[in-house]
């Protein structure tokens, strides 16, 4: 077997965000089934908590490349 | 694609899988390299587009001002007014409307054929957006409240006594101060370094398979292409939201930077 120890970091820590995206959408969806009316509201939060969720992994993937092996 | 590396052309040869690598492109001429070029173009591109849709501006908008006037009330309702307030919002408008169609535009040139390169793939060219970002909330925070004021505004949550102080005040130090500019352009980098990362990936290896010889490699190849159509389509998803979002922080930071105390 070849390749840098990074990339098995780099899938572990694709489990955190997506389990946070995936409550983060979650709870966008129902919001919006209980009350459609807010749903510009809404959408932009939950954009927010997406990013927010999301800057974890990303960070993750520059060190991935960037730390030697 | 001449930022790929090689590609096995007979069986038997070796596939060399994308890396960081790919994203080294050699100059054109001199020191300039294709995203120094694709960055002046993009300026050339924002300048244009809206120098033709405000040209002939008139009160019933022809089609070019119409799609000018909705980004541009996009930028200015949606993210300006909504997260700085309708007292200090225009001062920033130029700013950030700047920045989204700057960062849009250069997102998008990785999917534009024979230019496919998102020049904010390059780190560098991202880290003088997010210090502007950074420099500027602080100084409109610095503006409003003054420098120790701005110091206190925003390491100090309001209603919190005693010793937690202690600990919540360096924390929010560091979130709030430090932490900020490299979140910001970690998450834009980040995103458009993976994404091309990965349509490199789908590209180089579907033709690798595909000149594989094998007919199963071959199948498995032209799925490989079906995948980085696919993958095509989320990443002009990815390209507006991270220029959406940058933009969105930049107003929010502003917004909290200029917030009364209450």
């Amino acid at each position: 077997m070849e390749g840098s120890i990074n990339l098995v970091g780099l899938g572990l820590s694709a489990i955190g965000p997506g389990v946070g995206i995936g409550l983060i959408f979650a709870a966008f969806i129902s919001g919006v089934a209980r009350q459609p009316e807010a749903q510009s509201r809404l959408q932009s939060i939950a954009i927010l908590g997406f990013v927010l969720a999301e800057a974890l992994f990303i960070i993750t993937v520059a060190l991935a490349f960037v730390l030697p092996l | 694609m001449s930022y790929s590396q090689p590609v096995a052309a007979e069986g038997g040869s070796e596939f060399h899988a994308p890396g960081p690598g790919s994203f080294e492109l050699p100059p054109i001429f001199g020191d300039v390299t294709k995203p120094m070029l694709l960055l002046a173009l993009s300026a050339v591109i924002v300048f244009g587009f809206f120098y033709l849709a405000t040209r002939n501006a008139s009160l019933v908008p022809g089609r070019l001002q119409f799609a000018g006037e909705m980004i541009y009330g996009f930028v200015r309702n949606n993210m300006a007014r909504d997260n700085i307030g309708s007292e200090h919002y225009m001062k920033f408008v130029p700013y950030l409307f700047t920045l989204f169609t700057f960062i849009l535009v250069n997102n998008y040139y990785g999917v534009i054929p024979f230019l496919q390169f998102p020049s904010f793939s390059r780190i560098g060219f991202i880290v003088p957006l997010a210090l502007m970002s950074w420099l500027l909330y602080i100084g409109a925070g610095i503006w409003k409240h003054g420098a120790l004021g701005y110091l206190k505004h925003a390491t100090m949550p309001s209603g919190v006594k005693g010793p937690i102080l202690l600990l919540l005040v360096p924390l929010e130090f560091f979130s709030n101060i430090i932490i900020r500019p490299f979140t910001l352009t970690l998450r834009l980098f980040g995103n458009m370094f993976a994404g091309h990362l990965l349509l490199i990936l789908f590209a180089t290896g579907g033709a690798a398979l595909l000149a594989s010889g094998n007919i199963l490699y071959g199948a498995v190849g032209v799925l490989s292409f079906g995948l980085g159509i696919g993958v095509s389509f989320l990443e002009m998803l990815v390209m507006f939201l991270q220029a959406y979002v940058f933009t969105l922080l930049s107003s929010m930071y502003i917004g909290e930077a200029l917030a009364d105390e209450h």
